[in-house]
C-alpha cells in the first residue's frame, strides 16, 4: 500500500525489497549500472534481492556468471576501469575470500597506481552476519579485513530505509564499496522506503537513539540486539552505517557528552573494527572518558554451525553486562 | 607449411549398462560378480538415509539439506573403488560417498543438524570434513598426493566437486599441479547439470568437463554417472593407475540433480519438469535392477529384505544422533588451536562461568 506524506510516496518495505528497488531505480538511471553474480539473474539470487531485476534489464545487464568469484570481481575491476558500474553480488561473505586478490591487489589500488588516470568504482554486494542457521562460512562477519585495506569503503545498512539511500550513493561513488548486507536483517524488519530516489551520504552515521550516559556504538544487525540490550540505561546509540571511513565527528561529540563507550559488534573481538575505534576514542578524547572503552564482541573461534550460534554472538546478557561494567568503573 | 596440426583431442564416454538394463558383454565381464549386490544394497541405503534427511528437515530436526537423490550411481559407484586406506575429499553433496566409505550416518545426520562434530571422522578413514566453499578442495587433493608419493605409499586420493565448481580457479590450479608432478588423485566431477540455478550450458563454453584434462597433459574420461558399473569401471582403472605411478585422471559422471539444489531452494523458478521427468526416468536404480534381475541376482524379496535392513540402519543412526548430548560450546574456542591464546582462555572462562 502505497501512502502519500509530505509529498513523498512511501511504503513498507523490508530489506530486500529497498535493495532490490534501488537496483532498480540506478540501472534505470545510468544504464551503466550492470549485475553480475551467481544465480542474480533467472533465480532472483538466493535471497532474492535481484528478483525480476534480469527480465526487466535483459541477461546483458543481469548476468548470470559461472560459479568464479575471483572471476566475478577481476571482471568487476575491468569494467569499473572501463567506466561501468558493476555491482557484483558475492553469494555469501564467506565466499569473497577467493576474490580477495582483486579487491586488495586492483580495486583498492587501481586509482593509486595509475595516479588517478584509471579508477574502481564498483560494488560489491554481499550477505554476511550470523543468524540465519546456515551451514558452514555462510555466517561470516570479516568486515574490518576489507576496512583495514587503503582504498575500500565499508558500507553495512541496519534498515530498509537507509540500505536504500546508503546502496544509491555506493553505486555512484568513485571508488570500490563493499556493502554488507545483514542477512538476519533481510526480512526480519520493515520501515517506510520512499519511492522517490534518496542518497544517504557515505562516511556519516547516524544517532538512533539520544542519551546521555553511554554511547554505544553499533551497525547492521547487531545495532538492534544492542539497543534492546540497552533498555534501562540513559544511552546513545549511534548507528554507523558506514564502517569505513567511519563518522570520527559523530562519535566524538557524542563520547565528548557521555565520557562512555560501548562498542558491539558481531566479528571477533581481536582486531576488530571496535579496536580501532577505541584506540582513535583514546587518542582524540582521552580527557573525556569517565572509563575505559569497552568492547562486546564475538569470541576467538571459527565462527560455528548452527548449533552454537547463538553462544558466539555476543547476546543480550553479554552486551548488558558491558554497558554496566563501563557505567559502574 | 604455415599451419600444422599439432595437436589432436579424443573425449571418450563409458556406458556398461544402458538404460534397459542391457550390458556390454566385454565390459561387464571385467566386473566381478560379487559387485551387483554392493551397488544395490549400498545405493538403497543411501537413497533412504537421504529420504529420511529431507523429512527430517521439513520437521525441523534437521538444518539446510543437499540432497542426492539421482546422484547416487555416481557417488557410490566411485567411492566402491577405493580402500578404506585412500583419502576421500568431499563437497558438500557426497552423503552418498561418505556412506560407501562407511562413514556413520549418525555423524552425518549430525552435520547436516549443524553440529561441527559430525565431521570428526573416525579413525580407520581418511576423509576430511565436506567442503562449503566450491571448489576450494581441489587443491587439497595436490597435497595429500605429494604426501603419498613422498612416503613412498601405494594410495590414491578421490576428490569430489560439482560443475560448477569446475570454473573456479582453483579446479584450473588442481588439475595442472596433478598433472605436473604426476599424483595419484582421482578428479571425479558430479555434473549433476545444475550449479543452483545455472545450467551446466552456462557454466563453460565447453562442451564438455573431461576433455579439459587433455589441456594438462593427462587423461579425462566422461561416464554414464547413472550406470553404476560404468563409474566403477571408470573409477577402478583411474585408481588402479594412480596406484601404479600413472598420475592423475579426470572423471566426469554425467548425472542429475533430481532435488531442489538444497532444503532453501526452489528448482521450479528455474527448470522444466519435463526436464526432471525425462531424468527421473534415468535414474540409477531402474536399469541396474533390470540388469540383476536378468542375471537372477534381484528378486522382489529381496529388495524388500535390503530395504527393511537399511531402513533400521537409518532408524538406528537418527535415533543415536538425536540422543547425542548437544554441543559444548566451549568447543568453538577449544578447538581453534593446540595452543589456546590468553584472551581463548579468558573468554573460555567467560563461557564457562
Ligand atoms: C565459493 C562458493 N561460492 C558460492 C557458494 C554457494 N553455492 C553453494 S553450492 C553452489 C553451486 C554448486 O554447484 P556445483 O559445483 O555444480 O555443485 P552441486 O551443488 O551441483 O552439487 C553455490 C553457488 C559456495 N558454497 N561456495
Ligand atoms: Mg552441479
Amino acid at each position: 500500500m502505497t501512502t502519500k506524506q509530505m509529498g513523498v510516496f512511501q511504503r513498507p518495505a523490508n530489506m530486500v525489497g529497498a535493495i532490490n528497488a534501488t537496483l532498480a531505480q540506478e540501472m534505470d538511471r545510468d544504464k551503466d549500472v550492470v549485475i553480475l553474480g551467481e544465480d542474480v539473474g533467472r533465480d532472483g539470487g538466493v535471497f532474492r534481492v535481484t528478483e525480476g531485476l534480469q527480465k526487466r534489464f535483459g541477461p546483458g545487464r543481469v548476468m548470470d556468471t559461472p560459479l568464479a568469484e575471483l572471476g566475478i570481481v577481476g571482471a568487476s575491476v575491468g569494467m569499473a576501469i572501463y567506466g561501468l558500474r558493476p555491482v557484483a553480488e558475492i553469494q555469501f561473505m564467506g565466499f569473497i575470500y577467493a576474490a580477495i586478490e582483486q579487491i586488495f591487489s586492483h580495486a583498492s589500488r587501481m586509482r593509486s597506481r595509475s595516479r588517478g588516470r584509471f579508477t574502481c568504482p564498483l560494488v560489491i554486494r554481499t550477505p554476511y552476519g550470523i543468524g540465519i542457521k546456515a551451514p558452514e562460512l555462510h555466517s561470516e562477519s570479516a568486515e574490518a579485513l576489507f576496512c583495514h585495506m587503503p582504498g575500500i569503503k565499508v558500507v553495512v545498512p541496519s534498515s530498509p530505509y537507509n540500505a536504500k539511500g546508503l546502496l544509491a550513493s555506493a553505486i555512484r561513488d568513485d571508488d570500490p564499496v563493499i556493502f554488507l548486507e545483514p542477512s538476519r536483517l533481510y526480512r526480519a524488519i520493515k520501515s517506510d522506503v520512499p519511492d522517490e530516489e534518496y542518497l544517504l551520504p557515505l562516511g556519516k552515521g547516524e544517532v538512533y537513539q539520544e542519551g546521555k550516559d553511554l554511547t554505544i556504538v553499533a551497525w547492521g544487525a547487531m545495532l538492534h540486539k544492542a539497543a534492546e540490550a540497552a533498555d534501562g540505561f540513559d544511552a546513545e546509540i549511534i548507528d554507523l552505517q558506514t564502517l569505513k571511513p567511519f563518522d570520527e565527528e559523530l562519535i566524538l561529540s557524542s563520547v565528548k557528552k557521555t565520557g562512555r563507550l560501548v562498542v558491539a559488534h558481531e566479528a571477533t573481538t581481536l582486531c576488530g573494527l571496535g579496536a580501532e575505534i577505541a584506540a582513535f576514542v583514546s587518542e582524540a578524547a582521552f580527557g573525556y572518558m569517565k572509563a575505559p572503552v569497552m568492547r562486546v564482541a564475538g569470541y576467538e573461534a571459527v565462527t560455528p554451525m548452527a548449533r552454537l550460534e547463538d553462544d558466539f554472538n555476543p547476546g543480550i546478557e553479554r552486551i548488558k553486562r558491558a554497558y554496566e561494567l563501563v557505567m559502574e568503573y | 607449411m604455415p599451419i600444422s596440426v599439432i595437436g589432436k583431442m579424443e573425449v571418450k564416454r563409458l556406458q556398461v549398462i544402458n538404460e534397459q538394463g542391457q550390458a556390454d558383454a566385454s565390459l561387464i565381464s571385467l566386473l566381478p560378480d560379487s559387485i551387483y549386490n554392493k551397488f544395490f544394497e549400498t545405493i538403497t541405503l543411501a537413497r533412504l538415509y537421504n529420504q529420511r534427511a529431507l523429512s527430517l528437515q521439513r520437521e525441523g530436526r534437521l538444518g539446510t539439506y543437499a540432497s542426492i537423490l539421482g546422484q547416487e550411481a555416481s557417488q557410490i559407484g566411485s567411492a566402491l573403488a577405493f580402500d578404506p586406506s585412500d583419502w576421500i575429499i568431499p563437497s558438500f553433496r557426497e552423503s552418498g560417498v561418505l556412506i560407501a566409505m562407511g562413514y556413520p550416518m549418525r555423524l552425518l545426520y549430525r552435520y547436516w543438524m549443524g553440529d561441527e562434530r559430525g565431521m570428526s571422522c573416525p579413525e580407520g578413514l581418511n576423509i576430511l570434513p565436506m567442503c562449503v566453499p566450491v571448489g576450494s578442495q581441489l587443491t587439497h587433493s595436490v597435497g595429500v598426493g605429494m604426501g603419498i608419493k613422498h612416503k613412498g605409499e601405494k594410495k590414491a586420493v578421490a576428490v569430489y566437486f560439482g560443475d560448477g565448481a569446475s570454473s573456479r580457479g582453483d579446479f584450473h590450479e588442481g588439475l595442472n599441479l596433478a598433472g605436473v608432478f604426476k599424483l595419484p588423485v582421482v578428479f571425479l566431477c558430479q555434473n549433476n547439470q545444475w550449479a543452483i540455478s545455472v545450467p551446466r550450458s552456462a557454466q563453460s563454453a565447453g562442451a564438455t568437463i573431461a576433455e579439459r584434462a587433455f589441456s594438462y597433459g593427462f587423461e579425462g574420461i566422461q561416464v554414464d554417472g547413472n550406470d553404476v558399473a560404468a563409474v566403477y569401471k571408470a573409477t577402478k582403472d583411474a585408481v588402479d593407475k594412480a596406484k601404479a605411478g600413472g598420475g592423475p585422471t579426470l572423471i566426469e559422471c554425467f548425472t542429475y540433480r533430481l532435488d531442489d539444489h538444497t532444503t532453501s531452494d526452489d528448482a521450479t523458478r528455474y527448470r522444466s519438469r519435463d526436464e526432471v521427468e525425462a531424468w527421473k526416468a534415468r535414474e540409477p536404480l531402474i536399469r541396474l535392477k533390470l540388469f540383476m534381475e536378468k542375471k537372477g541376482l534381484w528378486s522382489k524379496a529381496y529388495e524388500d529384505e535390503v530395504i527393511k535392513k537399511a531402513s533400521d540402519a537409518v532408524d538406528a543412526a537418527i535415533k543415536e544422533a538425536e540422543a547425542m548430548s548437544p554441543p559444548d560450546a566451549a568447543d568453538m574456542i577449544r578447538f581453534t588451536n593446540k595452543e589456546l591464546t590468553l584472551r581463548q582462555k579468558r573468554e573460555l572462562e567467560e563461557l564457562e562461568g
